[in-house]
């Protein structure tokens, strides 16, 4: 993929490796999800000297871009990472003997469908939107095969990354991930796209070390090595295994871009959609909750584990509420994803069984509805030269057929009978029994009614209709609609399949570590369906108005209407009517929230440090 | 005798048809003790349902197509939760539906591109986000007391959960004067025609698709009270005086204040729901769990 190759053959070869990846990770469903955590032995030795190299000419080559950039955070972490991974390698990489390299249980098979599945559509799609995208911004480097190439490599670090059981491996995994990103956001390179790119990756770095510690921590307690079998060192409960989760968490929070990490995430949104779509919803923030969600059983009513739930929580409401002000679309979403996320870690941090089940849910439904909703709104900005929530006023008559996508993938995240509001009801239930869950549940009532209000208002904005308007959507192309109903489809699918997904999937896991599992009661279910089929009734009721309907021009108080939103203004003007929502910067402001926020998480994360360094000692 | 497993059926059939009857009286009994207070004789107790006959009568008017769907999914999923509801539904699932319901509305206004609808809609949005988490406090609240977020487990519990929640139940009363559409909360649409800014979220709405929203209001003022009634289920005749009494003082409040901003609104939503409707839930919580 790297070496340069005509667009045409490009393409082919992407779509083909799309769909094959889309096949093997079907394919691997078939096989395990029956079968419940099978460990595979692999002769490790020599792939793991080469992780190990690669690992050192990656850092090398950090440090160099971050000396030519002069980001000295990014030097100082990428040497401390450097140094901490040489010490390791040297001081206790000789006695060390894992067997258990790879594994594979339920969760990790919803993860590689996640990323198999939504990753592998989301890069068919870029093909046509890089096309359009270089058509957009002559100025930028046409660099596609670099592009498609870490694409794909970061598909592949994903699927290593949930299918290792050697925590080396999955740090390995980890650090191209996070490498990944900072080459995919820095994409323009243009002083912006750059100098995001460098703050994402200064973030994650921090994570990695944090990682590196917890690597060592284990490698002095154990030096035969067999604690850093994730499985293992999970099994051995909190006494053992509970400093490094920690530590791990915090990488996880680092990746999952929760406050106080947050700005990274949100400065991501520079780089070209595909790759916003794939950071929030099939790959990167996601490995951060996988990891935290693997360690929610250690997690579990310790102190650590409720500040994490903390942190998380605090991020949810308050990226809630940082989104209601927001008017650029990408930015909402992204404020939208790291909502999300906190409460995924919330419930991860309290980690009682049924939370457990909450989050991994939640992990579904988001990835497949925040896809959908980037490639929408990629394709609408494709079009409209514009990311303002402000400028889709009326897109159901311009590009009618996304905007009931967008419309369907806004439902998928915060309407009943939908996936995202399915989860928040089964977390109300799981909190309410947890311990300290009184605060969560508070936070989920204050910061879901946000997210009820800035989604409503987009919607609103989506389909206000004006006249005279004419479809632009028909340039669109064939490969970029395939993708579009195909996500479609899956949010809708999976709201009515879930209960599968989770008595194969989910239940299992679940089972497997805590002893008990939790599901939703059967007549929810079935009064749930029957609401989600109501809905998709409703809609023919436009074939029953067609006839008998009289159109008449919207309200003006008397004012007469002149065709296209005018109207007549005093003086014999003729006026526009320009329509805006609420922002409500002044209550739900994005600098003093964050500020908040900020400091409320670091404080948390001190404390935590505090704790942790005591349990050390 | 009817079989057990019909009785939710039974429920919820009954409240789709008799629903309109009772919430139509109600508004009647509304606008004439009003009248009342105002001094003023007041219409006859079926003006309601003469009005929303009326409205039948008149030609669909819409600004655009999509605005009959929109109403038409408010109506029938503001039905399907009071259903929920009184077929002894999920109180979770229940706040969900009234949820979506509500957010039909709002979008059917935005489809119309009016300014005044637009404001309408944006403040009808605000209401919800103002009520909303003490919505889902009140469930909580009922399922501390009761262990269960079943409406039938929660009416036949046999407990006072009125004593064991008054700060949640001041807190749904703010709930109920937002979604009653009473002063000083009336931001979205008013009864009153001297507070109101044109016709707020029903501007663009006329003929048969206005007297759908009427209904629907019917059908959420039973399903509202409907909650008050969860609060004295133990003892019918003191839930039905409750009732009274609550409705009694929501037109009070309604005669005696001033429409406010919408940010006088939200913080004294929020401030009671994290203060009273907390503070109480907190007390259980810790009465609950911590000294078992």
């Amino acid at each position: 993929m790297l070496v340069g190759r005509k667009d045409s053959g490009r393409k082919a070869i992407i779509q083909v490796s799309a769909i094959a990846i889309g096949i093997v990770s079907l394919l691997v469903l078939l096989f395990g999800y029956n079968k419940g955590t099978l460990i595979f032995s692999v002769n490790s030795e020599l792939v793991s000297q080469i992780m190990f190299f690669i690992e050192l000419i990656l850092a090398a080559f950090i440090l160099y871009l971050g000396i030519r950039h002069r980001k000295s955070l990014t030097v100082i972490l990428i040497l401390a990472q450097a140094c901490l991974l040489v010490f390791f390698e040297i001081r206790f990489s000789g006695n060390m003997h894992i067997d258990n390299n790879i594994f594979l249980d339920q969760f990790s098979i919803i993860m590689a469908l996640i990323v198999g599945i939504i990753g592998s559509l989301i890069c068919v799609y870029s093909v046509g939107y890089m096309e359009t995208y270089h058509h957009h911004y002559k100025e930028i480097r046409d660099r596609r095969n670099l592009f498609f190439g870490i694409l794909f490599i970061f598909l592949s670090a994903m699927f290593g990354l949930v299918f290792s059981n050697n925590l080396i491996w999955v740090f390995f995994f980890w650090e191209i991930t996070t490498i990944c990103s900072f080459l995919l956001i820095g994409y323009s390179q243009s002083e912006e796209a750059t100098n995001n790119a460098f703050l994402a990756l200064w973030m994650n770095l921090l994570g990695g070390v944090a990682f590196m510690a917890a690597l060592i921590y284990l490698a002095i307690i154990d030096p035969t090595g067999q604690l850093l079998g994730l499985n293992y060192l999970i099994s051995t409960g909190k006494a053992v295994a509970l400093v490094p989760a920690v530590l791990i968490c915090f990488a996880g929070i680092t990746k999952a871009a929760l406050m106080p990490f947050s700005s990274w995430l949100t400065g991501a949104m520079v780089a070209p959609t595909p790759v916003s779509a794939l950071l929030h919803s099939s790959t990167m923030v996601k490995a951060g909750v996988y990891i935290i969600v693997r360690f929610a059983p250690v997690l579990s009513g310790t102190t650590e584990g409720l500040i994490i739930a903390l942190i998380g929580g605090t991020t949810f409401a308050l990226a809630s509420f940082i989104a209601i002000s927001q008017n650029n679309a990408k930015k909402v979403l992204a404020y939208s994803t790291i909502a999300n996320l906190g409460l995924i870690v919330a419930c991860a941090g309290v980690g009682t069984y049924n939370l457990m089940w909450v989050a991994i849910l939640l992990i579904v439904f988001h990835a497949i509805a925040k896809s959908l909703l980037f490639l929408c709104v990629g394709t609408v900005e494709n079009r409209i030269g514009s990311r303002n929530i402000e400028d889709m006023g009326g897109l159901i008559v311009r590009m009618p057929k996304i905007a009931i996508m967008m419309f369907i993938g806004m439902a998928g995240m915060f309407l009943a009978p939908f996936g995202m509001v399915i989860s928040k009801w089964a977390a109300i239930e799981a909190f309410i029994t947890a311990p300290f869950g009184l605060i969560f549940i508070a936070i989920l009532a204050f910061g879901g009614s946000a997210t009820v209000f800035f989604w409503s208002k987009w919607m609103g904005k989506i389909i206000s209709v004006m006249r005279e308007q004419t479809v632009i959507e028909d340039t669109v192309k064939k490969e970029k609609w395939a993708v579009l109903y195909i996500l479609t489809g899956l949010v809708v699918t999976v709201c009515l399949i879930f209960p599968l997904i989770s008595s194969i999937l989910i239940e299992p896991f679940v089972l497997n570590i805590y002893g008990q599992t939790t599901r939703l009661a059967q007549a929810n279910l079935s009064i749930m369906l029957m609401m989600l089929c109501l809905l998709m009734i409703m809609p023919f009721s436009m074939l029953f108005y067609r006839k008998s309907t009289k159109y008449a021009p919207p309200y003006m108080a008397g004012r007469p209407v002149e065709g296209h939103m005018r109207f007549a203004g005093s003086m014999g003007v003729s006026r526009e009517l320009v329509l805006s929502n609420y922002y409500m910067t002044s209550l739900f402001g994005e600098e003093r929230l964050f500020m908040v926020g900020a400091s409320l998480c670091w404080a948390l994360l001190l404390f935590a440090g505090i704790l942790l360094v005591g349990v050390i000692l | 005798m009817i079989p057990e497993y019909l009785a939710p059926f039974i429920w919820a059939v009954l409240y789709i048809l008799l629903a309109p009857v009772i919430g139509g009286l109600i508004a009647g009994i509304d606008r004439k003790v009003t009248a009342r207070m105002q001094g003023r004789v007041g219409p006859p107790l079926l003006q309601p349902f003469y009005d929303v006959a009326k409205l039948y009568e008149k030609e669909n008017l819409v600004v655009t197509a999509s605005q009959n769907f929109f109403v038409l999914s408010y109506l029938v999923f503001m039905a399907v939760a009071g259903a929920l509801f009184f077929s002894g539904g999920d109180m979770l699932l229940v706040i969900f539906a009234f949820t979506l319901s509500h957010i039909f509305l709002v979008l059917g206004a935005y489809a119309s591109y009016s300014p005044y609808s637009h404001i309408g809609a944006e403040r009808e949005l605000l209401q919800i986000v103002a009520y909303e988490p003490m919505i889902i406090l009140t469930a909580v609240g009922m399922y501390m007391v009761t262990k269960s977020f079943f409406v039938s487990t929660i009416v036949t519990s046999n407990i006072p959960i009125i004593l064991y929640l008054p700060g949640v139940f001041i807190g749904y009363l703010i709930v109920l004067t937002i979604k009653l559409r009473k002063s000083p909360f009336d931001l979205s649409t008013s009864h009153h025609a001297h507070q109101e800014l044109v016709k707020g979220v029903t501007t663009d709405f006329g003929g048969p698709n206005l007297g759908k929203i009427e209904i629907a209001h019917w059908y959420e003022y039973v399903f509202l009270l409907g909650v008050v009634w969860l609060f004295f289920a133990w003892n019918p005749l003191l839930a039905i005086v409750a009732i009274i009494i609550a409705y009694f003082i929501e037109i009070l409040i309604d005669n005696t204040f001033a429409r406010v901003k919408w940010q006088m609104m939200l913080r004294s939503a929020w401030i009671i729901a994290g203060t009273l409707g907390l503070v109480n839930l907190g007390v259980l919580y810790y009465l609950r769990m911590v000294v078992p």
